[in-house]
């Protein structure tokens, strides 16, 4: 369904400096029986977040209320893996708007810019450079600007661009969808299918 | 003319209209739904207040979280029972085929596509996981999606996407007894690891892929999920047609011939450029075992656990991360590790070749003491083979548990957990943490690597375990 509109974001930032976070690890299979979009922020990242008992494990980042944020920094590959869009659900409804990572896994990186999480892939040596900033200074702000398509360290003013065709990027700005987009050519559909 | 790939060829042919400065307009030929990722979809299309476009397009199955014991009685977990009563009432609804539990064909989606023969050559397929390039083995473009694009597809019948970069590995020469098309993407996945492949759609080529079986090429185009590859796909020859020859849905009569003449145009040309190719040579591959927590983490089964040589930062932190969750040391050997499970199924190896594998190998042998091993196919039609062909008596002999079809223990939805801290030796896809259930330990291998872990209690190359 159509999403939030996404223009320009400051935040603080969350980091999670692991490379290969598979979908699994953002939400475990055995939390994807339900037949609604909402609630899986409450499952996300489960098992590093719990232990089996359920209480918190105290060394895992979203258990640090030193950290919080709308943006989730992390390492390499992320997002491999199933392509249960519910991770991206999970992130959402926990409150993540963003991603920012050197390197996204394929479906991931599409189910995120269908419901309005920007995944954002800068260099390796500026999520290194943004891990350990705000792993050090948490309070510090980073800026996501989609119109310019940049992102900013605000403490030191470093920058980087990034990528997003310009379809995606009118989506995220409006809040439009791909299904409102197909809906208004569906005689050209028909009319490709008719041969199919 | 251009000189273009199966890839090219196929894709070209199903895009509507290329958006400017954006994906294609991507038009999809058969859509497979399962209950997990499908019900948020239709409860969209609802709020949407339109319809599905084209039912006689989509083929449904429930698969993921069903038990795989009583499949006849009621589905005790309510959670489960509810997604798969979502799932036929949204069938019955829009009129979708429905392969519903306890029906002759029932099964894991992958298994029961190409069984009925709805896989076809040329065609675009999708389905809400990810491991929907199994179909890739037919020549055509399957790929995995989210349930944002099942709704569109629903909806539509088209999706957005972008085109992949298109890379080919060919993989030439004999490889040994005992080595088998597991163990062959195996080798690949840990050549150029687990993101090696991002971004790109996959080609297999080459003598040694050419010379596999249909089911051998489904377990192939599988895993290239497991490389970051968007699907992976082998040009139709003539041990496609043969496969698809007489199926249920494969077409007939005049229609068969026509289609073959079809199909038999669908290779990439010669001269044709790909973005990327890897070599490889069949006869340097050894059965394979993964050790860490993502499928790149594999090697053979005579080899030792690399060390941390050459790593640093996040890349040395992730690898020790990984190595303490499954308990091994860098440097120290896999071969002679205790196990405690053996699985074999899922959707890329839990076909009757994969149990007929299994049973050839144990066949009078029992399984070690502190093995528990799970045996659950694919599909009803597997498992009532695997009865008519006596495999089920050898296994059961053996000391297997043999269960009714579904996903099962590969991602432990269901009730088919591996107990925290536990090893398992699986003939399923994915070695992450936890998804064989959390805590759970598990090392990625060939049918015939189980079937010989299973007997011998621990790590074991299968070509010496009978040797004395």
């Amino acid at each position: 369904m159509a999403y939030d509109k996404f223009t320009v974001l400051t935040s603080t930032a969350v980091p999670l400096p692991t490379d290969n976070v598979d979908t699994d690890q953002i939400i475990p299979a055995r939390f994807l029986k339900a037949t609604e979009r909402e609630g899986f922020g409450d499952n996300l990242f489960r098992d590093w977040r719990y232990d089996v008992e359920g209480n918190p494990k105290k060394d895992f980042v979203l258990n640090d209320p030193t950290y919080s944020g709308k943006i989730l920094v992390s390492g390499r590959n992320f997002g491999s893996g199933s392509s249960r869009e519910h991770a991206v659900w999970a992130l959402y409804d926990y409150g993540f708007r963003c991603v920012v990572s050197s390197f996204f896994a394929d479906i991931f990186k599409n189910n995120c810019l269908n419901i309005g999480v920007l995944p954002v892939t800068v260099s390796p040596e500026f999520a290194d450079k943004l891990l350990d900033t705000i792993t050090a200074n948490p309070e510090t702000t980073i800026t996501v600007d989609i119109p310019n398509q940049k992102i900013t360290l605000d403490s030191t003013g470093e920058s980087e661009s990034f990528d997003i065709n310009e379809y995606k990027k009118d989506n995220m700005q409006n809040g439009f969808d791909d299904i409102d987009y197909l809906l208004n050519m569906s005689d050209e559909i028909d009319a490709f299918a008719a041969d199919k | 003319m251009e000189k273009t790939t199966l890839f090219d060829k196929i894709w070209d042919s199903h895009v509507v209209k290329s958006v400017p400065a954006g994906p294609d307009v991507f038009f999809i030929d058969k859509h497979f739904i399962h209950e997990v990722t499908s019900p948020v979809a239709f409860l969209n299309l609802e709020k949407r207040g339109i319809g599905v476009k084209n039912p006689s397009r989509t083929v449904a199955t429930p698969d993921h979280n069903v038990p795989t014991v009583d499949q006849d009685k009621t589905i005790k977990d309510k959670l489960s029972r509810m997604q798969v009563e979502r799932l036929r009432e949204n069938c019955a609804k829009y009129g979708i085929e429905l392969h519903d539990l306890g029906s002759a064909h029932h099964g894991i989606v992958h298994v029961i596509g190409p069984e009925l023969g709805i896989t076809q050559p040329g065609m675009t397929i999708v389905c809400g996981d990810s491991h929907t390039s199994t179909h890739g083995a037919f020549g055509a473009i399957a790929f995995g999606i989210g349930t944002s694009e099942v709704e569109m597809v629903l909806a539509t019948q088209c999706i957005m996407q972008s085109k992949a970069k298109k890379m080919r590995i060919t993989i030439d020469g004999v490889a040994g007894p005992g080595v088998t098309s597991k163990d062959l993407i195996l080798y690949v996945i840990a050549q150029i690891s687990a993101a090696g492949a991002t971004g790109y759609f996959v080609e297999y080529a080459g003598s040694a892929i050419q010379s596999l079986s249909m089911e051998a090429r489904m377990t192939v185009c599988n895993m290239s999920i497991e490389m970051g590859a968007r699907g992976g796909l082998i040009a139709p020859d003539e041990t496609t047609f043969e496969y698809l020859k007489g199926k249920q849905y494969s077409p007939k009569g005049e229609e068969w011939d026509k289609a073959v003449a079809h199909w038999k145009t669908l290779k990439t040309d010669e001269g044709a450029v790909f973005d990327k190719e890897y070599h490889f040579d069949a006869a340097d591959i050894e059965p394979m075992i993964t050790y860490g927590t993502n499928p790149g983490m594999g090697i053979k089964v005579k080899g030792n656990i690399p060390t941390t040589e050459g790593m640093e930062g996040s890349n040395k932190s992730s690898y020790l991360k990984s190595l303490a969750y499954m308990g091994f040391e860098p440097g120290e050997a896999i071969k002679g590790k205790k196990v405690d499970f053996v699985f074999v199924g899922s959707c890329t190896n839990g076909r009757i070749e994969d149990i007929r594998s299994v049973a050839s190998y144990v066949k009078g042998h029992k399984k070690a003491d502190n093995i528990t091993a799970w045996i659950v196919p694919g599909s009803r039609e597997v498992e009532k083979m695997a009865h008519e062909e006596g495999l089920v008596k050898i296994l059961e002999e053996a000391g297997f548990e043999l269960r009714q079809p579904g996903c099962s223990a590969c991602l432990a939805m269901n009730d088919d957990k591996i107990p925290s801290g536990k090893y398992a030796v699986s003939t399923s896809n994915r070695n992450f943490e936890g998804r064989q259930g959390p805590g759970a330990r598990t090392m990625l291998a060939s049918p015939l690597t189980v079937a010989a872990v299973a007997i011998a209690g621990e790590i074991c190359d299968p070509r010496e375990v009978f040797q004395n």
